[in-house]
């Protein structure tokens, strides 16, 4: 089990627990957490969960797929922290983790 | 004309007659004489049984004898899923045939990002793709509602129109204007050259090979003059000015400026044309989901997705194998054509509870084919919803008794453009 904090594009945060190998993503939409869309259902294959992961968490998050980086260079305002949530496994590497979503997302 | 609207309430629950003639005609024919791209099966609105089948039989389906040569029919959406993000192995590339299942003209070739692999195409979509983003839509949301407002105010009240050409046709055409920066009185062209684009030749009625050629240099001569009013103009924010300006599209030359054109203009003015058109006969023909939404009108979104899913504007989408690729038990060998059935995934009840039925707030409603998934995932789709989304709003405010519909839709001949030529309709007085 990992407790994420999403902070919205609009300041407010919500902490869910997310059981391990559920992505962030998964987590998110199954709690009701706005801002995170996951059209394609966790496929990598939509950018529509998009998020900034915070500094401190960026290295637990792991490493980015190639076509990770394909549909991220598509997103809107992508910086060096993005991430697609579907693509990060919550675990207790990433237990505490913190992650912005963008205005862009519902 | 019809002077009686349809009543929709006796004829809920009951298929009507011409889907249960078609579904026994497709129970009949044998798999291999299947050929979906059959322009009088979209018209008819009779394909659905044979994507049914399958989708049950044979969700990898290797049509020998297709009308544009042979092709695969991938038609459920886990494995639609599975090409679509695969760009390394299923090609876009014009030169290979392109996107539809009718192959490119190859002495007539529209270079175009959507027909384009990486990474070529990554640079050319990225030129165009801020127009549609997120934070310019705010922008634009004031304009494309004022607009809609003039549209509905003008509407006849207690008299039989056609809402494809008053509202589908006006709105998408006026949105591309906008976003072209193109003159105001010639709007009209922009909905023509879109529908000769995609017009096939071999359906009686539509321009031959060398009609359609000219039609499009047309198009290309016209855009020209805007490019060359611009290319020497301050960059502004329409898409000629974008495309001239840009180091990724400045230097293109003529036919790779008109294809990218001609993708603009389909992508802006087909696809959001009948999903406006198709979400009304949904809306209308399913009380209880009207209703629902009036009772609720933050449900707008939603419904919007449905609509879009429902509607599924561009049927398909095709790839050419770069390799022999296995694809749920199937091998597809290098070069082969294979479509991507859209239309039919979102029907495929092992990803959609109760897919046929339109449910305007259905768990996951966004999690729809019709924008397509991978690189090539619709860029114009936020704009395409929040269009919707203002119709929507528009309707609900102006007409809580709803919008009564007079006849059936003509429909498009065609396997790509899933759409209507004409839907008459009454506001009632």
């Amino acid at each position: 089990m990992a407790k994420i904090t999403y902070i919205a594009a609009d300041g407010g945060a919500r902490t869910i627990d997310i059981a391990d190998g559920v992505s962030l993503m998964e987590g998110a939409v199954q709690n009701g957490v706005p801002g995170i869309d996951g059209d394609c259902g966790g496929n990598c294959a939509c950018a529509t969960c998009h998020v900034h992961v915070d500094a401190a968490w960026l290295a637990a998050a792991g490493d980015k797929s190639e076509m990770e980086a394909a549909m991220l260079d598509f997103a809107e305002g992508v910086t060096a922290d993005s991430r697609l949530a579907c693509q990060i496994i919550a675990s207790p590497a990433t237990d505490g983790m913190v992650v912005r979503t963008p205005l862009s997302q519902h | 004309m019809a002077t009686r609207a349809i009543d929709f309430e006796t004829l809920r629950g009951e298929e009507p007659a011409y889907l249960t003639e078609a579904r026994a005609k497709a129970y009949a024919t044998p798999l291999d004489e299947y050929e979906v791209t059959e322009p009088a099966l979209w018209q008819s609105d009779t394909h659905w049984p044979y994507f049914e089948r399958l989708r049950d039989e044979d969700p990898v389906h290797y049509h020998a004898n297709g009308r544009y040569g042979p092709y695969w029919s991938v038609t459920r959406y886990a494995d639609i899923m599975a090409v679509d993000t695969n760009h390394g192995q299923f090609s876009s590339d014009a030169h290979l045939g392109g996107i539809t299942a009718k192959d490119m003209d190859q002495d007539f070739i529209l270079p175009m990002f959507i027909a384009m692999d990486p990474p070529k195409h990554d640079v050319q979509r990225k030129a165009v793709s801020g127009i549609v983003s997120p934070s310019n839509l705010i922008n634009l949301e004031v304009l494309i509602r004022e607009r809609a407002q003039k549209i509905f105010d003008e509407l006849p009240v207690g008299e039989t129109f056609d809402w494809v050409q008053r509202v589908s046709i006006e709105l998408t055409t006026q949105m591309l204007a906008t976003l072209f920066d193109f003159p105001w009185e010639d709007r009209r062209l922009l909905t023509y050259w879109s529908d000769m684009a995609t017009a096939d030749e071999s359906v009686p009625g539509n321009p031959s090979k060398s009609e359609r050629e000219s039609i499009m240099l047309e198009c290309l001569m016209y855009f020209t003059k805007l490019w060359n009013e611009r290319v020497n103009a301050e960059p502004k924010g329409d898409l000629v000015s974008m495309l001239a300006h840009n180091p990724a599209t400045r230097d293109m030359v003529p036919m790779e400026y008109l294809g990218n054109l001609i993708l603009l203009i389909v992508g802006g003015n087909d696809t959001t044309r009948n999903s406006i058109t198709g979400g009304l006969t949904f809306m209308m023909g399913n009380p209880a989901e009207w209703a629902k939404l009036k009772a609720n009108p933050d449900l707008v979104e939603s419904a919007v997705s449905e609509i879009i899913r429902y509607q599924t504007p561009l049927a398909h989408m095709r790839r050419t194998a770069l390799t022999d690729v296995e694809l749920n038990g199937k091998t597809i060998r290098k070069g082969d054509r294979v479509v991507m059935w859209y239309v039919s995934g979102n029907r495929d009840e092992r990803a959609i509870s109760e897919p046929n039925r339109f449910w305007i707030d259905r768990p996951r409603v966004r999690q729809h084919l019709s924008f397509g998934f991978g690189i090539h995932r619709c860029v114009g789709n936020r704009l395409a919803e929040l269009q919707l989304k203002i119709v929507w709003q528009e309707i609900l405010m102006r007409y809580p008794n709803g919008i009564e519909i007079m006849g059936a839709p003509g429909r498009v001949p065609s396997g790509f453009v899933k759409g209507y030529t004409s839907l008459p309709v009454r506001i009632p007085a």
